[in-house]
């Protein structure tokens, strides 16, 4: 299969993912100038340098701790989550053998929305939400997990039936909390977290995140030539040597990891797992070996855009969750109606 | 000796498919699996493949009980070659084909240089070279074969194992699959296919396997076991079984209605 963007240059699919890693480098320069309080190209690289070397600043103590408690933080995080809800979904997408699978097939979105609310019904503390949302989240997936693994039949079929009652079933309770919630204060809270937001993310949110993200990312990126193997059923994956059982496992527990800790601190994200991977698949195929690490940079790049976006694009911020879902809803539309692309 | 099937027993709960299988097949033999729909070729394949853990008997790999195995060892033995299938992702060839390495290669680094070099000198055998580009989704279904066919070369086992490699496949096609699979078994590789077609089994293989109740029916060379009762009693159609070609060819008709 010719990529349409190879038809006429020949780029190996390796310089296209380094491309890649140079584009999300510009982006991340961009987003770090990009903001309603200016910080220049000097300056960033001033408050850098300072961190290691003795400068004598030429910037304001407001821009740097804008830039290291505000800015910085909250850039690391969309780059985060963006990469994380790409290789879950790219992941999931190859674990399932379904083109439409997305990171919260198994309820992970729908968890860790109901642990925030929770979480904002009782009061808790910003981290409380976050860890409260991460526990949810993981636990809806394991109860997911058990049905799945008791249903009769196919067991892919039976996981996916069991992700879909037991996502039903857990936002009916987040319903449910909604109802009683103060609708002076907690109810608005509780619904401005589902929309999804990175804004307000502070220092340690990145470092709360960042162990179980790093822990699901590191096997899915080194696992991802054996997902290839998984798109075939298992009969086939098994006559090839594979034991599918342990690396089924392995890669949901890992795409379960990454895409808790993501929804846990940005709220719902909708279309990112889904839209990144099949725009990847355009750009360098199906081959899991260049679609993870493709989608894992894509991801990054796409969630720091559109969180620039929301910073700057209106005077108040629009919730992230909402762009994407603006932005990706139609995109995909278009991706899957081009001429000449079968899904 | 390659592949030993001894006493193999296998049910689903109280459904007994299989009463105490027994043949073998040797390195360099085209071994037929005839029967029909139901009778349980697919959970005998599954019980060769490892898929299946058979409730009595066993299958062996010269000599050695494949239940002793781990799926990466087994792999190295034996491969399976599906009907050709609509694939949900779209491969490149040459990556479908490098798939069929995985066993050799540790479980978190891609295939190298060497398996590489594998996927290429199968292409080649099999003629389908040119191929190695284009998407898998993109291609015919002799072709798909073709392919499922270089993947289990390159698998380098030794024993094939064919789910109705005809099936689905233009009269061209399916001869040319045929001829194909036959250069494979003089190079010395054993191929077990089950197949629907009688005519197909006789001209092509070395050896027929009839099952029929759960039990072996028939099995030896197409000369011995392909007769008017024996097809009569498999597939329950009264039949006349022609020679043709000093009997190099025998075509299964059906009788005209009394």
């Amino acid at each position: 299969m010719k990529s349409p963007l190879l038809e006429n240059k020949r780029l190996s699919y390796s310089s296209i993912i380094v491309i890649m890693f140079i584009g999300l480098i510009a982006a991340l320069i961009c987003s770090v100038v990009l903001g309603r309080y200016p910080i220049s190209l000097s300056e960033l690289g001033g408050i850098l340098f300072s961190q290691v070397f003795d400068i004598e600043p030429f910037w304001t103590p407001v821009q740097e701790s804008l830039f290291l408690q505000h800015r910085l933080p909250r850039i690391i995080l969309a780059c985060l989550v963006g990469c994380c809800l790409a290789a879950a979904g790219a992941a999931y997408q190859g674990v399932f053998q379904n083109p439409m699978a997305a990171p919260d097939i198994l309820g992970a979105s729908s968890g860790a929305a109901f642990g925030a609310a929770l979480a904002i019904l009782f009061h808790m503390s910003r981290s409380m939400i976050v860890v409260l949302a991460f526990v949810c989240s993981l636990a809806t997936v394991a109860v997911v997990m058990y049905v799945g693994h008791k249903a009769h039949g196919k067991r892919v079929l039976g996981l996916v039936l069991a992700g879909i009652m037991i996502s039903s079933l857990v936002s009916s309770g987040t319903s449910f909390i909604k109802m009683v919630a103060d609708p002076e204060d907690q109810l608005p809270a509780i619904t401005y977290w589902l929309m999804g937001s990175l804004n307000g993310t502070a220092p340690k949110d990145v470092l709360l995140a960042l162990i179980p993200m790093l822990v699901g990312l590191v096997p899915l990126f080194l696992l991802r030539w054996r997902i290839n193997i998984l798109t075939l059923g298992d009969d086939e994956a098994r006559t090839l040597g594979v034991n599918t059982k342990h690396l089924r496992a392995a890669i949901i527990i890992a795409s379960t990891l990454v895409t808790a800790a993501s929804v846990a601190v940005s709220g719902v994200i909708g279309w990112v797992g889904l839209v990144i991977p099949h725009l990847t698949r355009r750009i360098v195929g199906d081959n899991y070996k260049y679609l993870m690490p493709a989608s894992m940079l894509l991801g990054a790049i796409f969630l720091l855009v559109v969180d620039d976006l929301s910073r700057n694009l209106l005077a108040t911020e629009i919730p992230i969750g909402i762009l994407t879902s603006f932005i990706g809803a139609p995109f995909f539309i278009y991706l899957i109606t081009r001429d000449g692309e079968r899904l | 000796m390659s592949m030993k099937i001894e006493n193999l027993c296998f049910s689903y709960g109280d459904h007994e498919v299989l009463k105490g299988i027994n043949f073998s097949a040797e390195y360099g033999e085209f071994l037929s699996v005839l029967g029909p729909n139901g009778v349980g070729k697919s959970t005998l394949f599954r019980c060769m493949l490892g898929l299946l853990s058979p409730t009595g008997g066993g299958a062996f790999i010269d000599g050695k009980p494949i239940s002793s195995m781990s799926a990466a060892q087994l792999a190295r033995h034996i491969a399976y070659i599906p009907q050709s299938h609509n694939p949900i992702f779209n491969f490149k060839i040459f990556d479908v084909v490098l798939m069929g390495t995985t066993a050799q290669t540790g479980k978190f680094s891609a295939p190298g240089k060497k398996q590489v070099h594998q996927v290429e000198e199968a292409l080649k055998k099999l003629g389908i070279f040119h191929l190695r580009d284009r998407g898998y989704a993109n291609i015919s279904g002799g072709e798909r074969q073709l392919v499922l066919i270089a993947r289990a070369i390159a698998q380098q086992a030794k024993i094939l194992v064919m789910d109705e490699p005809s099936a689905n496949l233009d009269f061209g096609n399916r001869i040319r699959v045929m001829q194909t699979v036959r250069k494979l078994t003089k190079e010395g590789y054993c191929v077990i296919q089950s197949t629907h077609d009688p005519d197909q089994a006789y001209f092509n293989s070395d050896k027929i396997l009839a099952l029929y109740g759960g039990k072996v029916l028939a099995w030896g060379t197409p000369q011995e076991t392909i007769s008017e009762s024996l097809i009569s009693t498999l597939y329950g159609v009264d039949v006349e079984v022609c020679s043709m070609r000093d009997d190099a060819v025998r075509v299964c008709v059906p009788r005209k209605a009394k």
